[in-house]
């Protein structure tokens, strides 16, 4: 079975069963994202998508479109909602972008860029997180994680290891690796796994390749996300 | 156009990058000193800020003396503006955040690597350092943000430009980058 | 009966409180032990470790003590009771003392808000706390008494009723609403429960038999019915007295709802604040099997087969949440899934599972039995019947009460006889805060919804003190799933605690209303879009008591900048001039 809805006035088709933000994806419709990645099971997590469907605020990754609906999603009250929860993110963690790999091609940094958001403004939590380097192919930078749980899901999902985990609650819900040190290095994580090349930001990194890309060349330096795309899909083109 | 808007300028905690960045509009400087004049900055020979129209402040709070030069440019100017990543998030100096201030003295000044006479400095000549570096709007308010590290010649251009043609400011996609 | 193999994943969460029994947290070797025989990652079971707030990975004391910190507590008085036992034993509270013997903190509300100030010792409560009580405590845990010789007036918790309605005026005989459903059949029982109108007494106030309706249609090999006994809401009692008084009534309505779903399995999910209550439910579940109530062919009829286990909470809130109770009943991090599908087309191992109140199950065993004219003899068209209050705070009545749907709040204040009301929080942290002004609206689901909780403020309370107690509360108690929850409860907090000080200016209410309606739009589920009701109805309805506190600068410094300044005087031995900072903004 197959419908249409709408999303701010444009037609969508969609197949029973696709989600708001499946319908989207293929109609090239971006609808701002950080948790989701159409790899995965959707998980509803950043809220970033959340559009208002028939006037209820719902996640676009976890609805399911249905005939009729009308979805709002670029509307002024909707993009100041993103830009908060995108500060909320910020925030959280240490994100020091001029110190960081991924800056330029971090899907954080473009979405916020995507919704204008000029500084992260609230009071910063400043928590101290480690760094992992054990590994000899990877690093984990926890001072980055946003915990979208994309890691964890293509390791338990794809990779079939469940290296990743979520441990803690609340604002302490952290990311744990499973190895009997807790370190990366002692886990069964392997530089080709799925897991490596997932992360939307700076926190999972392939080691001795730094800041290949010079300044002005990186996947969002010259256009929105809303047109480049997800950094994991460019990953796994790159990668074959 | 009336007066020339006056602009004040400081760098706190940061590396002077940004500054650097604002002489980086070359040319078009010429331009806009038709239209802007300097008060108290790192430029200029004045010491004591005066009455300005806009201050432009570089860098995060890492001090005392950074709290004092925040709060005299908060009371001195009518549209204070946080420009770069040091401002805004704390940025690189920020990073000591993952660490008590005594270990970063310890680290600094007793047990590092080629120290010669261990000792804290405490000079009350010195600003003393606050327990962390926080970004400027945690002490004083702030009207605008300019991220980057630096923000280019060209945002802080633009921003220059349409404050004195009283347009709403708007940047073009590449003009807006957090590094 | 254990029809949960040992090794079964699913076992974990009771298998780990088991282990935080018996050895005071959960051993290391005992993690990879587990890991092995479950077939779980060990990261996997400290994540779990570390969701709920009764499991430990480093030992704690031989008595555990927990205050009870909900604000009802506080208002008797809990805070300085528990800082004279920390001081009578010489430790801090949240901390364990150097020889082991005894770890002191706080807890959330555990559910004792009519005999407070209350804390656990080794998952047993202790009420009506005093300096006495607390002395007494202090000197039993120096003295190493087994908790078994503690006198046992300490444990005592009473059944206050203070009013009855038609329910808790009913005779009920075990077995009569099945032995009538069994005669009439399964169809005419829902249409009774449909007739009565009966909505769910956990707070959303669902229709209960659309619920058992959605999950009997749905195609499926098993089905499970499951009790909400997690009672988490900070002032809710009710449960608690219902499992004490009439958890025979309950357990005849989930075996009605086994008959009418097609269950065979059941679950009470029972907060660990409760674990003293396992005993004797247990006990009621034994004495049912052997009057043929559970177990195979009840009552005579072949094939209907059903049987209930008792699942233990471990101090986590969110597990009260439909979804993330049934994560928790297989073992898991109580995260709430994504709804739709909800449990009753996927629930339990992904079976279709009814979800059901204490009070509802309770309440559809009694309109079974005492059929529709009788339940909707009172209440008001949408809300018929009455609703068991846990009223708590400023009265002279603390208790339960039971008052058909459609009161007002005033008579609920006369009746338990509350003076000077400055306010009425219903619904517990996450309900509505109530002005004298609108004391006329009504408890029903149609104007004031309540899973039970109602907690009187007089006036000589400062209400801030509530409204940050709850808010702190979320904080604990988000599972960090999602990230305005997440990150919007602990901002919360922080920027509260900025007006409480006194620091704050009208910009950081601003900032509190963004946030807060930001977290009622955007999280996941109920936790975090209730989270900043207290806030937001406390900037609505009671606005001094946030403007009174605040500076008549335009903005105030976001920390304190003269303490920031504290460790660098230390350090250097300064206290020049230059060594100050004056505070206040610009
Ligand atoms: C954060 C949160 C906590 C909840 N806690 C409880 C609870 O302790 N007891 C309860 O019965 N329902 C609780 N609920 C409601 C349940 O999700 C569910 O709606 C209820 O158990 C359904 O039963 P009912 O229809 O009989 O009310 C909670 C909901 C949320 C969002
Ligand atoms: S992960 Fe992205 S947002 Fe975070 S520091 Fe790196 S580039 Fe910046
Ligand atoms: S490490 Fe990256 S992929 Fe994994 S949870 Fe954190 S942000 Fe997501
Ligand atoms: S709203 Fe809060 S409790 Fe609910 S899923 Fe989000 S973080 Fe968890
Ligand atoms: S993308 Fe939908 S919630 Fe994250």
């Amino acid at each position: 079975m197959s419908g249409s809805f709408s999303i701010d006035g444009v037609t969508v088709p969609f197949e029973t069963g696709q989600s708001i933000m499946d319908a989207a994806l293929a109609a090239k419709i971006y609808i701002p994202h950080l948790c989701h990645n159409p790899e995965f099971q959707p998980h509803g997590s950043c809220r970033l998508c959340c559009v208002t469907a028939n006037g209820r605020t719902v996640a676009a990754c976890t609805t399911l479109a249905t005939d009729g609906l009308e979805v709002a999603n670029e509307t002024h009250e909707i993009t100041t909602r993103r830009r908060l929860l995108l500060k909320l993110l910020f925030v959280e963690g240490n994100h020091v972008c001029p110190a960081c790999e991924k800056s330029g091609a971090c899907q954080l940094q473009a979405v916020a860029y995507h919704c204008g958001m000029l500084a992260p403004e609230f009071v910063h939590f400043y928590p101290k997180r480690a760094v992992d380097a054990s590994h000899p192919e990877t690093i984990i930078d926890f001072n980055r994680c946003i915990l979208c749980e994309l890691c964890v899901r293509a390791s338990r999902d794809h990779d079939g290891k469940s290296v990743f985990n979520i441990s803690g609650r609340g604002i302490d819900a952290h990311l744990t690796i499973d190895s009997p040190s807790g370190r990366l290095g002692d886990s069964r994580f392997s530089a080709s796994d799925k897991a490596a090349r997932v992360c939307p930001v700076g926190a999972i990194l392939p080691k001795h390749r730094g800041y290949e890309i010079p300044i002005g060349r990186r996947l969002y330096d010259q256009e929105s996300i809303s047109q480049v795309g997800d950094v994991a899909s460019h990953r796994e083109q790159e990668d074959g | 156009m009336a007066d020339k808007i006056r602009i004040a300028t400081a760098s706190l905690a940061g590396c002077f990058g940004c500054h650097m960045s604002l002489l980086d509009i070359d040319e078009r400087l010429i331009d806009l000193v038709a239209h802007i004049e300097f008060d108290r900055t790192p430029l200029t020979d004045i010491k004591q800020i005066g009455r300005c129209d806009v201050g432009l402040i570089e860098g995060g709070v890492c001090n005392a003396e950074n709290v004092e030069v925040l709060k005299a440019f908060r009371r001195h100017c009518n549209l204070l503006v946080a420009v770069g990543a040091c401002a805004i998030n704390g940025g690189i100096p920020a990073m000591r955040n993952q660490y008590s201030l005594t270990e970063c003295l310890e680290e600094a000044y007793l047990h590092g690597s080629g120290i010669d006479q261990p000792q804290i400095p405490s000079d009350p000549e010195l600003p003393l350092l606050l327990d962390q570096v926080h970004p400027i709007h945690d002490v004083v308010w702030i009207d605008y943000f300019l991220p980057g590290c630096p923000p280019s010649a060209d945002t802080i251009f633009t921003f220059l430009d349409e404050l004195l043609s009283g347009k709403p400011i708007r940047f073009a996609y590449r003009q807006i980058h957090y590094d | 009966m254990h029809t949960v193999q040992e090794n079964d994943p699913s076992n974990l969460l009771q298998r780990l409180i088991g282990l935080q029994q018996a050895f005071r947290h959960i051993p290391s070797d005992a993690i990879d032990h587990l890991a092995e025989s479950l077939g779980l990652s060990r990261a996997f079971i400290l994540g779990v470790i570390q969701f709920y707030s009764f499991l430990h990975s480093s030992p704690r004391g031989e008595y555990d003590i927990l205050f009870s910190d909900n604000i009802t507590d506080q208002m008797q008085g809990s805070r300085l009771l528990a800082q004279r036992l920390a001081s009578k034993l010489g430790v801090d509270i949240g901390r364990t003392r150097d020889d082991q013997r005894v770890t002191l903190d706080y807890t959330s509300c555990t559910g004792m808000g009519d005999q407070g100030p209350a804390a656990l010792v080794n998952g047993h409560p202790i009420t009506r706390l005093t300096m006495e009580r607390v002395d007494q405590l202090a000197a039993l845990i120096e003295q190493a008494v087994p908790l078994d010789n503690w006198p046992a007036e300490l444990f005592q918790v009473s059944a206050g009723v203070e009013r009855r309605d038609i329910v808790l005026n009913s005779d009920y005989k075990p077995g009569t609403a099945i032995l009538r459903c069994l005669e009439e059949g399964a169809e005419e029982l829902l249409r009774r429960l449909e007739q009565a109108g009966l909505r769910g007494c956990g707070g959303a106030g669902f229709s209960t038999a659309k619920k058992w309706r959605f999950c009997a249609s749905t195609e499926s090999a098993e089905r499970y019915v499951v009790c909400n006994a997690d009672e988490g809401e900070p002032g809710t009692f009710k449960d608690r007295y219902l499992l004490q008084a009439h958890a025979d009534r309950l357990f005849e309505g989930m075996t009605l709802c086994a008959a009418v779903i097609g269950a065979r399995r059941g679950f009470l999910y029972l907060r660990g604040e409760y674990r003293y209550l396992l005993g004797p439910l247990q006990q009621i579940l034994q004495q049912r099997r052997e009057n043929g109530l559970l177990g195979q062919a009840i009552l005579g009829r072949d094939g209907f087969d059903f049987d209930i286990d008792i699942h233990l909470g471990a101090g986590a809130y969110i597990c009260g949440e439909e979804s993330a109770l049934i994560e928790s009943l297989e073992g898991k991090r109580g995260i709430p899934r994504n709804r739709p599908p909800f449990p009753v087309t996927r629930g339990y191992l992904g079976m279709p599972t009814v979800v059901n109140n204490v009070e509802t199950l309770a309440n559809a065993a009694l309109i079974a039995q005492q059929g529709v004219e009788w339940f909707r003899s009172v209440g008001t068209a949408q809300s018929p019947g009455s609703k068991l209050l846990s009223i708590s705070g400023d009265c002279e009545r603390p208790g339960i009460y039971e008052f058909p749907f459609g009161t007002p709040i005033s008579e609920i204040l006369a009746a338990c006889q509350a003076h000077h009301t400055q306010a009425v929080q219903i619904g517990g942290a996450a309900g509505r805060l109530i002005p004298p002004a609108e004391f006329n609206r009504t408890l029903a689901f149609e104007d004031l919804a309540t899973g039970g909780s109602f907690m009187v403020f007089n006036q000589s309370r400062e209400l801030l003190n509530a409204i940050d107690n709850f808010t702190r509360f979320f904080r604990h108690e988000s599972c960090g799933f999602c990230t305005p929850c997440r990150v919007g409860t602990a901002m919360l907090t922080k920027q509260l605690g900025k007006v409480m000080v006194g620091h704050a200016t009208s910009k950081d209410l601003d900032e509190l209303g963004t946030l807060g309606s930001l977290m009622r739009q955007t999280s996941h589920c109920g936790l975090g879009q209730t989270a900043a009701n207290p806030i937001l109805d406390g900037l609505e309805k009671f606005p001094d008591i946030f403007q009174s506190r605040l500076r008549s600068t335009s903005f105030e410094p976001a920390f304190d900048l003269d303490a920031s300044l504290e460790e660098a005087r230390a350090i250097t031995g300064r206290s020049d001039p230059g060594a100050h900072l004056e505070g206040g903004g610009v």
